[in-house]
C-alpha cells in the first residue's frame, strides 16, 4: 500500500518531487466547541485506501472548507460525515467520527435521524421530479416535523426565504422545481436540505455547475447560513473557499496535510505542497 | 444460371466494381491530381452500390413481375366460358395451370389446359434467360457508369450517405406498409361483413352463436345464426383483469427488488430466471393451466361450496399473468435502473429509508416507463391465444363471474378460421370484424395511457 501511495505521488506531483506528505497534519485540528469530531478515520473502496489517519474538528456555527487536487479524498472525507458512504456497497468506514460526542457509525444510531441532523447538498442540482413546494415539504413530511398543513406551509416559506428563493418563487411553488434555471435549482436544493432544521450542512462542491452570478449568489447565501449551521464546503475554487470559509483544510492523496484559519492557510501556509496548491503550481 | 448463381454473380461484380473504383481513387491520388474530396474506399463502395443495387431493382421487378404477365399472357388459351365467367373461375382456370407447371396431375387434364401449361413452362424457361442477362447487363452497366463518375472532385462519400439514408427509410417504411396492409385488409373483409349483418347487432348484440350459419343456409332449422361481440369482449375484458391482478403488483415488486434492493450477485441470478419466463411457450403455459390449475381452482372452489365450471376463466387469467410477469418486472427494472443515481442521494441525503425513497422519489420517476410496460402487458393479456382456448373453454358465455367458462376474442377468431372455411359466409368473415374491433381497442388503450402518462409524468431532466 505504502508504495503504491508513494508511486502515485510522484506522478501526481511531479512539480513538487521530494516534498513528503507529512506524517502528522500540520496545524490544529481542534476547535474550541466541536460539533463533529473525527478521530483516525480510514477509508477503504475494496483494496483501495481512500482516507488515511484523518483526524479533525469541525466547530459550531462554523465554515469549514476542504481543497485539494482532485481524487485527494475531500469528497469521500464528506461523504463519511453523515454515512452517505453507505449506499456504496465495497466502501468501509475505520475510526471514529461523532456528532455532538455521539459515535455516528454505532450499530445503535440510526442511520435516517443522523441525515437529518447532517444535510447535504449535492455537486449538480438535483431537485426531485415535483414541483418547488412538495420539493421543500419533502424532508418535514418524512420526518414528521409538521403537525399541519398551515405548520407545513410555514416551514416551506421560511426555508424558502432562507435560502434567497421565496421572492423569486413564491407565485409559482406548483410549478415542478427542475423547470427552475440551475443557480435556482441549487438554492432550492440548498433550501430542502434546511428544511429539515439540521445541525450540519455538507455542500460538495455545490457552485462547480453554475454560472459566476449563481455561484455569487449561493456563496451569500453560505455567508448567512454560518449563524445558524455548521457548514462543510468542499470547493476546487480556492477563491470561494478564500471568500465563504472560516476554517481550511488541505487534503492530500488521502491525507489531511494542513489544517488553520482561512487566512492563515492562505496568506502564510505552513506546508509547501499546500502552497503549492494554493498558488496554482499544481492542482 | 441458378437464382443462388446470380445473386452470387452480381456480388462478385459489385466486388470488382469496389475494388476497381478505390484503385482508381488511388491513382488520381498518386498522380498528384491534388486532394481527393472522398477518401478512396468510399469511390469503391460508390462503384459497388451502383453495380449491386440497379440489378437487384430490376431483379425484383422481374420476379414479381413475370407471374402477372405470364397470367395475362395464359389467358389466350381460356375456352370462352372462363373468359366470360367470374373471378373464381378464372383462378380455378390459372390453379389447373399451375398444377400441369408443377406436374401435379389430378386425373384427365383437358386439352386447354395442358397446352397453356406447356407454353408457360416454355416461357419460364426463356424468362430464366431473360432475367440472367437483364440483371447482369445492368450490374456491369450501372457499375461502369458509376465508375466513370469518378474523379477526384466527384463527392462519393455524399452520395454512399445517400444511399445509405435511403436504404433506412426504406427499411422502416416495410414496417409501417406492413402495418397498414394488414389493417387494410381486415377494415376490407369487415366491411364484407358488415354487409351481411348490421353493425348494430355486430356491436351490442349479447350472443355470439355463429356456429348455426351453414344451417341456417341449409335450411335445416336448429337455430339463427347470432353474432354479437359482447360475450367475447367481456371475456376479454374479465381475463385480461385477472392476468393483471396477478401480473402487476407481482412483476412491480420484484423489479423494486431488483433495481433497488438486491445486491448485484442475487440480481445476476433472479432477472435471468424471471425472463426464462417469458420464453416458455404459451402452449406450455395452456398445458400447465387446463391440466394443473384448472382442476386445482375447481376442488378449492367446490371444496368452499361455489360451482367453478371445470374450464374457468380465473385459472386461465392466473396463468395468463404469470405469464405476463416477466414483461412487467423486465421492463420495470429497466426504467426503474435508469432513474438518476443523484436523485436517490438526494433521497438518502435528507434521511430517506430505502422504501420512502422507492415510494416517493423512484416510482414516481419511473412512472411514465412503468406505465408502458404496463401497457405492453395489456396488449399481452389481450392478444394472448392459447392459454385462453386451452383453459378457458370456447363458450361465449356473457358472464362477469371469473368461475365460469368464457371465451376471449382471439379463441373465436382461431376457431372460426382453423380448417375449412367458406369465404363468402358470413361466419368466416366475422372473424375479421373481431380482429378489428380488437385492433381498435387496443389502440384506444394506448392512445388513452399515453395520455394519462404525459399528465402525471415527473421529468428528471
Amino acid at each position: 500500500m505504502e508504495m503504491v501511495m508513494s508511486e502515485s505521488m510522484v506522478e501526481n506531483t511531479s512539480q513538487v518531487e521530494g516534498r513528503a506528505i507529512p506524517e502528522q497534519t500540520i496545524g490544529d485540528i481542534h476547535v474550541d466547541n466541536p460539533r463533529m469530531t473525527a478521530r483516525h478515520v480510514d477509508v477503504f473502496y475494496g483494496d483501495k485506501q481512500a482516507i488515511d489517519n484523518i483526524s479533525l474538528d469541525i466547530g459550531v456555527s462554523q465554515v469549514i472548507s476542504f481543497i485539494g487536487p482532485s481524487g485527494c479524498g475531500k469528497s469521500t472525507f464528506l461523504r463519511c460525515l453523515n454515512r452517505m458512504n453507505d449506499t456504496i456497497d465495497i466502501c468501509q468506514v475505520g475510526g471514529e467520527i461523532k456528532i455532538d460526542e455521539q459515535n455516528i457509525y454505532d450499530p445503535m444510531i440510526d442511520v435516517v435521524s443522523l441525515r437529518a441532523r447532517v444535510g447535504m447538498v449535492f455537486q449538480k442540482p438535483n431537485p426531485f421530479p415535483k414541483s418547488i413546494f412538495d420539493n421543500i415539504a419533502y424532508g418535514p413530511r418524512i420526518h414528521g416535523l409538521a403537525a399541519s398543513k398551515v405548520e407545513l406551509d410555514q416551514i416551506v416559506e421560511s426555508s424558502l426565504q432562507r435560502a434567497g428563493l421565496w421572492e423569486e418563487v413564491k407565485d409559482r411553488l406548483d410549478q415542478p422545481g427542475t423547470g427552475l434555471s440551475g443557480g435556482q435549482q441549487q438554492r432550492l436544493c440548498i433550501a430542502r436540505a434546511i428544511a429539515v432544521s439540521p445541525e450540519v450542512i455538507l455542500m460538495d462542491e455545490p457552485c462547480s455547475a453554475l454560472d459566476p452570478i449563481a455561484t455569487a449568489k449561493v456563496e451569500e447565501l453560505i455567508h448567512e447560513l454560518r449563524e445558524q449551521y455548521t457548514i462543510v464546503i468542499v470547493t476546487h475554487s480556492m477563491q470561494q473557499a478564500a471568500r465563504v470559509s472560516d476554517r481550511t483544510a488541505y487534503f492530500h492523496l488521502g491525507r489531511l496535510v494542513e489544517v488553520g484559519d482561512t487566512k492563515q492557510v492562505f496568506t502564510n501556509p505552513k506546508h509547501e505542497l499546500t502552497q503549492d496548491y494554493i498558488t496554482g503550481r499544481f492542482g | 444460371m441458378s437464382f443462388t448463381n446470380l445473386m452470387l454473380t452480381v456480388l462478385v461484380i459489385g466486388a470488382l466494381y469496389f475494388i476497381a473504383g478505390q484503385r482508381a481513387a488511388f491513382v488520381f491520388r498518386s498522380n498528384g491530381a491534388g486532394k481527393l474530396h472522398s477518401l478512396p474506399h468510399y469511390h469503391g463502395v460508390w462503384a459497388a452500390i451502383t453495380s449491386v443495387l440497379p440489378a437487384l431493382i430490376v431483379l425484383l421487378i422481374l420476379l414479381i413481375g413475370k407471374d402477372l404477365l405470364f397470367q395475362l399472357m395464359a389467358r389466350d388459351y381460356f375456352p370462352e366460358e372462363i373468359l366470360m365467367g367470374d373471378t373464381v373461375d378464372r383462378a380455378i382456370a390459372l390453379a389447373k395451370i399451375s398444377n400441369v407447371v408443377n406436374g401435379i396431375n389430378f386425373g384427365e387434364v383437358e386439352p386447354w389446359v395442358q397446352s397453356a401449361g406447356d407454353a408457360w413452362i416454355r416461357w419460364e424457361a426463356n424468362a430464366i434467360i431473360v432475367a440472367n442477362s437483364l440483371v447482369l447487363a445492368t450490374s456491369l452497366v450501372g457499375g461502369l457508369l458509376g465508375y466513370r463518375r469518378i474523379n477526384p472532385t466527384f463527392r462519393s462519400r455524399n452520395n454512399v450517405e445517400r444511399v445509405l439514408t435511403w436504404m433506412l427509410i426504406g427499411s422502416s417504411l416495410v414496417a409501417i406498409v406492413t402495418t397498414i396492409g394488414i389493417v387494410l385488409s381486415v377494415l376490407f373483409e369487415s366491411i364484407r361483413f358488415f354487409k351481411l349483418i348490421p353493425p348494430q347487432d355486430f356491436l351490442f348484440g349479447l350472443e355470439w352463436n355463429p356456429q348455426f350459419e351453414g344451417a341456417e343456409r341449409a335450411g335445416s332449422g336448429g337455430g339463427t345464426a347470432t353474432y354479437g361481440m359482447i360475450p367475447m369482449f367481456v371475456g376479454t375484458f374479465l381475463i385480461s383483469v385477472i392476468a393483471l391482478t396477478v401480473a402487476v403488483p407481482i412483476g412491480l415488486f420484484s423489479a423494486i427488488y431488483l433495481a433497488e434492493y438486491a445486491t448485484p450477485r442475487i440480481r445476476g441470478i433472479v432477472k435471468p430466471l424471471l425472463e426464462i419466463l417469458a420464453g416458455v411457450p404459451t402452449v406450455v403455459y395452456g398445458f400447465f393451466a387446463a391440466l394443473t390449475v384448472a382442476p386445482v381452482v375447481k376442488s378449492i372452489g367446490e371444496s368452499i361450496g361455489l360451482e367453478v365450471a371445470s374450464e374457468s376463466a380465473l385459472a386461465a387469467g392466473l396463468v395468463m399473468g404469470v405469464m405476463i410477469i416477466p414483461f412487467i418486472s423486465s421492463l420495470s427494472d429497466d426504467v426503474i435502473n435508469a432513474v438518476p443515481q443523484s436523485l436517490r442521494d438526494a433521497a438518502y441525503g435528507l434521511g430517506s429509508t430505502r422504501s420512502e425513497a422507492v415510494r416517493q422519489v423512484v416510482l414516481p420517476a419511473a412512472l411514465p416507463g412503468i406505465v408502458a410496460a404496463v401497457i405492453l402487458a395489456v396488449s399481452r393479456a389481450v392478444g394472448e391465444t392459447m392459454i385462453v382456448v386451452m383453459a378457458a373453454g370456447l363458450a361465449a358465455n356473457l358472464s362477469f363471474n371469473p368461475l365460469d367458462a368464457v371465451t376471449t376474442v382471439t379463441s373465436q377468431i382461431v376457431t372460426i378460421l382453423v380448417g375449412d372455411q367458406e369465404f363468402e359466409s358470413a361466419k368466416t368473415l366475422s372473424a375479421f370484424a373481431l380482429a378489428l374491433m380488437l385492433i381498435i381497442t387496443t389502440l384506444a388503450l394506448n392512445y388513452f395511457a399515453l395520455q394519462i402518462v404525459k399528465k402525471y409524468r415527473e421529468q428528471y431532466d
